[in-house]
């Protein structure tokens, strides 16, 4: 029997109706845990963040985790000094590495490799990165925040890569051709028209890679150590990091309950800003996807 | 003059700036290759000890030197597995959703919340889920809060690969299906769905691998117990990346090489994971 197709009402537009239906649920669970999360945080961390504002931000964490008081300031120095150490070291190699695969491994079998090794080396977990370090580094050289930084810049190499080749996929092959017909070297044609032009999608990828090793704590573990007063040195002592203290707090006191809220919202405000400025950045675009 | 400068000067530097690319990209291979070399060597102490009772044994004990991690390999696979039935569909539906259903000026909020979603620290799921969702929903510490905030947490990494995957179909399928007669979902279940079958399930294996990996929104909330081999999923439990996190501060030297040797482990599943799941989604891309 041949269905009525032009009908209104039938059970097959019902059923599009009701998945499509489906597909908006699945969009409302998705933003649950989301405004959950953020209301606890503001809600919560809110109050021990801005109280005697701006003491939260610029006094030591207090010796003693049942004290009353505010605090984290070294915190907020050791997630900076580590995440920017970790940012130094993981772009410029990771953008170097990509310029290799596109520019010029491209599908040579040693490019291939290195490109499925990298994909491969995006799901490494992160506590494996941090046992690593500990291994290579930390048992050598003691506690530090570059140790830190050098887990953070595993984790964050792979996916620069990623990001970077595929900003590079979008350049045009005629930007290339007219350096080379201007008589520009490969490298020079590379360094000041190829960059260049892909440089916003850099930049975004980059900072969503910030973004994510900045909250990271499991690189952090064994690597950074306990530190509860302000070290700007970076290679030497032991350090601390905003998301290290929220995992090392005891909660049974519910002054380090609240500077554990603290530490959170700074932390999501950190990350969320980083994450929205590389929004903006590729929303700046100049190359059309 | 100036063009014969440029080339005159830059063979060498040419060269050079090659060499330096090819390293950078190396080191990928490096560093993979001395993470597999050094913990392996440091684990070696516990692996010789116990052979494969490391892997067979459940008996996780400091005190009596005897280090068995079935059940953490048990509590890493169960909570992963949870957390992937959970985040599947939710993932399914949304990227659908954004990419089928959602008007154009939709899209990009929605990516945007997809975004960041998969920035919030896992130390904030992780005290979230201890503060608020165990203590509020009387889920306890246990395999099944673990799962949820896993699945919490690997839902924006799905979705957004399964969204790229999704957004490869030719619109020409697509509006030859609509053509037809066909209804929206119709027309997903007919040309979405079997375009992108492969790279969904490389999306969902990376999650998978993710959620398996994932350490420190499980130590909080799994509860730390040990020798847990349950199905019952509101038992509190244990992962391999929270023993690690968890018990790392107090242990002695042959305890840290059982938690090296448990980190040597948990490479090895996610690596044989990820390498299904690239190989997966590379093979589904060159279609």
């Amino acid at each position: 029997m041949i269905p009525d197709l032009r009908a209104k009402h039938t059970w097959r537009s019902r059923k599009s109706t009701l998945m499509t239906a489906l597909m908006i649920a699945a969009v409302v669970v998705l933003a649950i845990p989301l405004i959950a999360v953020l209301y606890s945080v503001i809600s919560r961390g809110a109050g021990s963040a801005l109280s005697g504002f701006p003491d939260f931000f610029t006094k030591e964490i207090p010796a003693i985790s049942r004290r009353e008081g505010p605090g984290m300031g070294p915190a907020i120095l050791g997630t900076l000094l580590v995440t920017g150490a970790a940012t130094l070291i993981a772009v410029p190699l990771g953008v170097l590495g990509a310029v290799y695969l596109h520019e010029y491994g491209a599908s040579s079998r040693f490019a291939r490799t290195v490109r499925f090794m990298a994909m491969v080396m995006t799901g490494v977990p992160s506590i494996v990165m941090g046992l690593f370090v500990y291994v290579m580094w930390t048992m050598r050289f003691g506690y530090s925040a570059f140790g830190g930084a050098l887990g953070l810049a595993c984790l964050m190499l792979p996916v620069v890569i990623g990001s970077t080749e595929q900003m590079l996929r979008l350049v045009p092959t005629q930007l290339r051709e007219a350096a080379y017909a201007l008589g520009a070297s490969k490298s020079r044609t590379i360094i000041t028209v190829v960059l260049p032009a892909a440089l916003p999608g850099i930049v975004s990828g980059a900072l969503l890679a910030v973004a994510r090793a900045a909250g990271e704590t499991a690189p952090l573990l064994f690597a950074v150590g306990a530190a509860k007063a302000f070290n700007a040195h970076l290679f030497t002592e032991a350090n601390t990091a905003l998301s290290l203290q929220i995992f090392n707090s005891d909660l049974a006191f519910p002054a380090a309950e609240g500077r554990a809220w603290g530490a959170a919202l700074t932390l999501v405000a950190l990350t969320f800003l980083m994450t929205i400025t590389a929004r903006v950045f590729t929303s700046r675009l100049a190359l059309k996807r | 003059m100036q063009l014969f400068e440029l080339r005159g000067r830059s063979h060498h530097a040419d060269t050079a700036f090659r060499w330096t690319t090819i390293i950078a990209a190396t080191l990928v291979l490096v560093i993979l290759g001395l993470v597999a070399a050094s913990m392996t060597q440091r684990a070696l102490p516990v692996l010789q000890k116990m052979g494969p009772e490391f892997l067979t044994s459940s008996k996780w004990s400091a005190a009596e030197d005897h280090y068995g991690a079935l059940a953490f390999i048990f509590g890493t696979l169960y909570t992963a597995l949870i957390a992937l039935v959970l985040a599947v569909p939710v993932s399914l539906g949304v990227a659908l959703f954004i990419t089928q259903v959602a008007p154009r000026w939709l899209k990009r909020p929605m990516i945007y919340l997809i975004d960041l979603c998969a920035v919030v620290p896992s130390v904030v799921w992780g005290l979230w889920g201890v503060l608020v969702l165990s203590q509020h929903f009387g889920l306890g510490r246990s395999f099944a809060t673990a799962g949820v905030i896993l699945a919490v947490m690997i839902t924006p990494i799905i979705t957004s690969l399964a969204r790229e995957v999704i957004e490869t179909t030719p619109t020409t399928d697509k509006e030859a299906a609509i053509a037809l007669g066909a209804t929206r979902w119709e027309m997903i279940t007919a040309t979405v769905l079997p375009h992108s079958k492969g790279g969904l399930v490389g999306a969902v294996m990376l999650g998978l691998g993710r959620a398996m990996g994932e350490t420190i929104a499980a130590a909080l909330v799994i509860g730390s117990a040990l020798g847990q081999l349950t199905v019952n999923p509101f038992a509190s439990g244990n992962s391999m990346p929270a023993v690690i996190a968890n018990e790392w501060g107090e242990a002695d030297d042959l305890h840290k090489s059982a938690l090296i040797a448990l980190a040597v482990a948990l490479f090895v599943l996610t690596i044989i994971v990820n390498l299904i799941a690239t190989w997966i989604v590379q093979r589904g891309r060159r279609t």
